[in-house]
């Protein structure tokens, strides 16, 4: 499987997901952004960072790049794209999933665990967890509160288009494990083709034993199973 | 030819930084301060000179780009 991390001024966090990816057996690409050509490409990785110095709004500028129409011409194509933290910013941005990630309900910028639970297994990014598995996975993010009007909430919820949701250890989902106060402690979300993935926390940060732990290893593992395009 | 872009979160949108302000406002002594919300002003130098066309203009920008209309909403003003 050969993954594209698209890498914009201020990202910071694509060699963390190259290491995730290649070490679940993926052949993962940095392409800068002003280069991005997804020809053979399987998914496409918008990693975390701050791009564009988070001017005007969490990813809003990157959204507006040429790399992003890139992105939408692969997403259309039924191409796999994952965006995780500033990537979940610039992929909402762009209205390639829906809702927006509002500053964290506390204003505090959140550097922790949390515990993330898997809503459904039957995707190409979730298929090594169980659907209800929880999972511990850093997060790093000032504006990870994630909104959308209730219309919205309820059509992901009602489409089972809810990737990830902020649990307990033991997987109950009161409104205070959301850390950042986000709605229906919602984590991470779908596109309608469960093809588009973007979550706020970073699994790519927890797949080796010297990171403290590989409960993010599952994610990038049933990503490289995926079969080539 | 001068617009004036005014972008605010939707009322209803937790604004935690108005939250914060208002909190620190209570704090220096002021009384009587309600709900606080916070935004952004950006002012545009526009090289058109119809002030309707400018007034389109910027509500394009103010869409595509300025505001997030998921969360927030925009007024603009023109000036001379």
């Amino acid at each position: 499987m050969k993954a594209a991390i698209v890498v914009f001024p201020g990202i910071n966090r694509e060699r963390d997901m190259a290491i995730a990816l290649a070490g679940s057996g993926a052949t993962p690409v940095m392409q800068w952004h002003k280069q991005a050509d997804f020809t053979d490409i399987d998914l496409v990785v918008i990693p975390g960072g701050f791009s564009y110095g988070d001017y005007l709004r969490c990813g809003a500028m990157a959204a507006q790049s040429p790399a992003m129409d890139a992105v939408r011409a692969h997403a259309a194509r039924g191409g796999y794209v994952l965006g995780v933290c500033n990537g979940f910013q610039i992929l909402t941005e762009a209205g390639l999933l829906p809702g927006a990630l509002l500053r964290n309900a506390g204003l505090r910028f959140l550097s922790m665990d949390c515990h993330l639970r898997v809503e459904r297994n039957d995707t190409a990014f979730t298929r090594s967890y169980q659907t209800g598995d929880v999972f511990r996975a850093p997060m790093a993010h000032g504006d990870g509160n994630y909104f959308a009007d209730d219309a919205t909430l309820d059509r992901l919820e009602g489409e089972n288009l809810v990737a990830l949701r902020y649990a307990t250890a033991s997987g109950a989902i009161p409104p205070e494990a959301a850390f950042n106060g986000a709605a229906r402690n919602i984590a991470g979300i779908y596109s309608a083709n469960l093809r588009i993935m973007g979550l706020m926390p970073h699994p790519e940060d927890l797949v080796d034993p010297l990171m403290g732990g590989t409960d993010g290893k599952p994610l990038f593992d049933a990503l490289a199973m995926m079969e080539a395009a | 030819m001068k617009a004036i872009v005014t972008v605010m979160l939707k009322a209803g949108v937790l604004d935690p930084q108005g939250k914060a302000i208002g909190q620190a406002l209570h704090g220096l002594g002021f009384a009587g301060v309600g709900e606080v919300r916070a935004g952004k002003v950006i002012h545009l130098e526009l090289a058109e000179t119809d002030p309707a066309k400018a007034q389109a203009a910027a509500e394009d920008m103010a869409k595509k780009l300025l505001a997030n209309m998921v969360i927030e909403s925009f007024k603009v003003e023109i000036a001379a």
